[in-house]
């Protein structure tokens, strides 16, 4: 019988299979930050239950703390009190904890592969739908609720329906100056915002093939925003390159031990999935998005749909989404003004998205009147945007570095942007108030972050 | 044990948007309590209060001609974020059930964890029913879990929906999926003593 990579992960995890087809399936890993999982240690304490397993379970704050500061008490008590319960939950009940100024801090799906926490063939959860992004290293990795974070803590099952498989192969090459982050948007864009629901996503093909390590988990990682399940890609030498020496991979004889059963995590040559859908990376563009979902994205010098060109159930949506974003149907993007650059996020807060910003901004100045919030995705990643002097190129371009955090990204902290203004983030999200209430959000890669930061305006970075 | 679920017959809220994203059912400021109370204070917060927090006339929430203790939304509710606190905000408003032609997949699992029921319909009987709340505020929809039916009582037009007949025991009794998995942690034993796994420990160093 051929068989998908999914398939091949998600047999290995059942523990049971009800009459109706419901899984009762294993999880390797949880992964808890301070905002999903409060209610789902109050709920274990309730009915007077201990974690089940506390050495698969690993806590990290960074939804709700500042970028400035960290050595210091956080300011806001209401943000406070839930990191403390974090940290105190994963005190009482000895479970791993990497809190403010620890080493391992960071963004939890940064600090997962970082640390050689997510590996392949696991099936890992978290309370937060980009846990897709761990996906990237040939893992099962989906986003749950916090009364399934609740399960797991009590029982490391949750009870699920198997998904559907989608695979999405991308041929071909990418051209200069198309980043990952272009590469989704891309798909998304085609796909539309619900396009995949109910589906669990495999990336293939050679452009995939061809892509690091950091930008499959930037590829994975906005699997759900066309709504799917999860996204994954087969490990190879890639993934075993970026694996091998990280903390918590295996070591020595061990590591020779999984190097060759990962190796057996691949689709079949036949392996039938239920969707399967083609992309050339050839025609791919630095995208931008103009609406209020993901999905509405489109390349950099392209315009902004005319309404005849949008459905009729769907204009409604697409006017009160232009509306909030003061823009017009048929509008070219190039040249809006931006006020606001965030850098950062699990979707681009690794080392390459701080070397592709630095290198459009290098010797440039940063626009004056904008703000610029630049934020590593990890502890780990801060220190080496330092080792390697990137630091300093973004300092003589007029920008400042802050510390790790989820940040502007969902903006639960002080990094908002003002009402009615207009931010180009690297982010994964432009839902109506989502980087602080009326705040309008540009998505787009690294390159076209840097080079609005550098402009003031929406500028296509090949043109620099 | 939860409440259990088993026929409404109930006035409707329409929303006939498609794509609500979960940040617009509860914002992320708000996300911030480490208990499942008040959430629904500020359900669709930013669409149903301006800036200095006066409601917004125009926003359905504030019109007392619709009520009900059922959402009818357009496709794709639920999209986006997996905060379970979008959940709790529309049970905690009152909402015992939210009709659409689809439903983003965690939204769902988290909606029927708290008592709360997606019922998915067919594209025609949504806008079929939205037609008919838009003509008379007062159309009344019966929904059936066990029978697995929803009927539009303005037009007597009744559709079949699924849902997996588990999920559908544990709102019909009031059970939720960790009194099942606690009754089945033999097997969870059994499974992990027969499947051999690199060493997984994680420390807090």
């Amino acid at each position: 019988m051929k068989k998908t990579l999914f398939e091949k992960i998600w047999e290995r995890h059942i523990v049971d299979t009800l009459p109706d087809g419901t899984t009762q399936l294993y999880i390797d890993r949880l992964y808890c930050h301070e905002v999903t999982s409060p209610q789902a240690f109050a709920g274990l304490r309730e009915r007077g239950l201990k974690p089940f397993r506390p050495g698969r379970i690993t806590c990290v704050p960074d939804h709700n703390v500042p970028t400035l500061n960290q050595d210091k008490p956080i300011e806001d008590p209401v943000s406070r009190k839930q990191v403390d319960t974090l940290e105190k939950n994963a005190t009482d009940f000895g479970l791993a904890y990497y809190g403010l100024q620890h080493p391992r801090n960071g963004i939890v799906h940064v600090v997962g592969p970082e640390n050689g926490l997510t590996l392949p063939g696991m099936t890992i959860v978290c309370g937060d739908s980009h846990t897709s992004t761990h996906g990237a290293l040939g893992a099962i990795a989906f986003g749950i609720g916090t009364s399934e974070v609740e399960m797991t803590l009590a029982t490391q099952c949750i009870m699920q329906r198997k998904p559907r498989t989608m695979r999405i192969t991308l041929d071909g090459q990418l051209r200069a100056g198309v980043t990952a982050k272009d590469i989704a948007l891309y798909i998304i864009a085609r796909m539309t915002t619900g396009g995949a629901t109910g589906y669990f996503v495999e990336y293939a093909g050679e452009a995939i093939r061809q892509a690091t390590m950091e930008e499959r988990l930037t590829i994975c990682n906005l699997s759900i925003e066309m709504g799917a399940r999860g996204g994954m890609i087969a490990p190879d030498a890639v993934t075993f390159e970026y694996l091998k020496g990280r903390a918590f991979a295996p070591r020595g004889a061990e590591w020779e031990k999984a190097r060759v059963a990962w190796q057996n995590l691949y689709s079949d040559e036949g392996a039938v999935f239920d969707k399967e859908v083609h992309f050339c990376a050839e025609d791919i563009d630095p995208m931008v998005t103009y609406g209020t979902n993901p999905g509405m994205g489109i390349g950099i010098r392209e315009a902004i749909p005319s309404l005849d060109s949008i459905d009729e159930a769907g204009r409604i949506s697409f006017l009160k989404a232009l509306d909030y974003m003061g823009f017009r149907p048929g509008e070219p993007m190039l040249g809006k003004p931006v006020d606001y650059v965030f850098l950062g996020s699990c979707t681009n807060g690794r080392i390459e998205d701080f070397r592709a910003f630095a290198s459009i901004v290098k010797g440039r100045r940063k626009a004056s009147g904008l703000t610029a919030w630049l934020v590593p995705g990890s502890r780990q990643v801060e220190q080496q945007i330092r080792a390697e002097g990137i630091d300093a190129i973004l300092t003589e371009a007029g920008f400042a570095l802050r510390q790790p955090g989820c940040s502007a990204c969902l903006a639960m902290n002080d990094d908002k942007v003002p009402a009615g203004r207009y931010a180009v983030s690297t982010s994964n999200r432009n839902f109506e108030g989502r980087q602080g209430p009326g705040a309008r959000t540009i998505l787009a890669g690294p390159l076209v972050a840097a080079a609005a930061a550098v402009t003031g305006k929406i500028t296509d970075p090949r043109t620099l | 044990m939860r409440n259990t679920f088993t026929i409404l017959t109930s006035t409707c809220v329409p929303l006939p948007l498609e794509n609500v994203d979960t940040d617009q059912i509860i914002p992320a400021r708000f996300l911030k309590a480490t208990t499942r109370e008040g959430f629904g204070d500020n359900l669709f917060r930013d669409w149903r209060y301006d800036e200095s927090g006066h409601p917004r006339p125009g926003f359905v929430l504030n019109q007392p001609t619709y009520k009900g203790d059922i959402l009818v939304a357009g496709k794709n509710f639920g999209s986006g974020s997996s905060r379970e606190h979008a959940a709790w905000a529309i049970t905690g408003y009152g909402f015992r059930a939210v009709v659409s032609s689809f439903f983003a997949d965690i939204f769902k699992n988290n909606s029927m964890n708290n008592g709360l029921l997606p019922v998915v319909v067919s594209p025609e009987f949504l806008s079929e029913l939205f037609a008919s709340i838009e003509a008379d505020a007062g159309t009344q929809l019966t929904i059936d879990l066990p029978a697995q039916t929803l009927t539009n009582q303005a037009t007597g037009r009744s559709e079949h929906f699924d849902i997996n007949a588990y999920k559908k025991d544990c709102l019909v009794n009031g059970l939720d999926d960790i009194d099942y998995l606690l009754a089945n942690k033999e097997k969870i034993e059994r499974y992990e003593s027969l499947v051999t796994s690199y060493k997984l420990q994680v420390t807090s160093k």
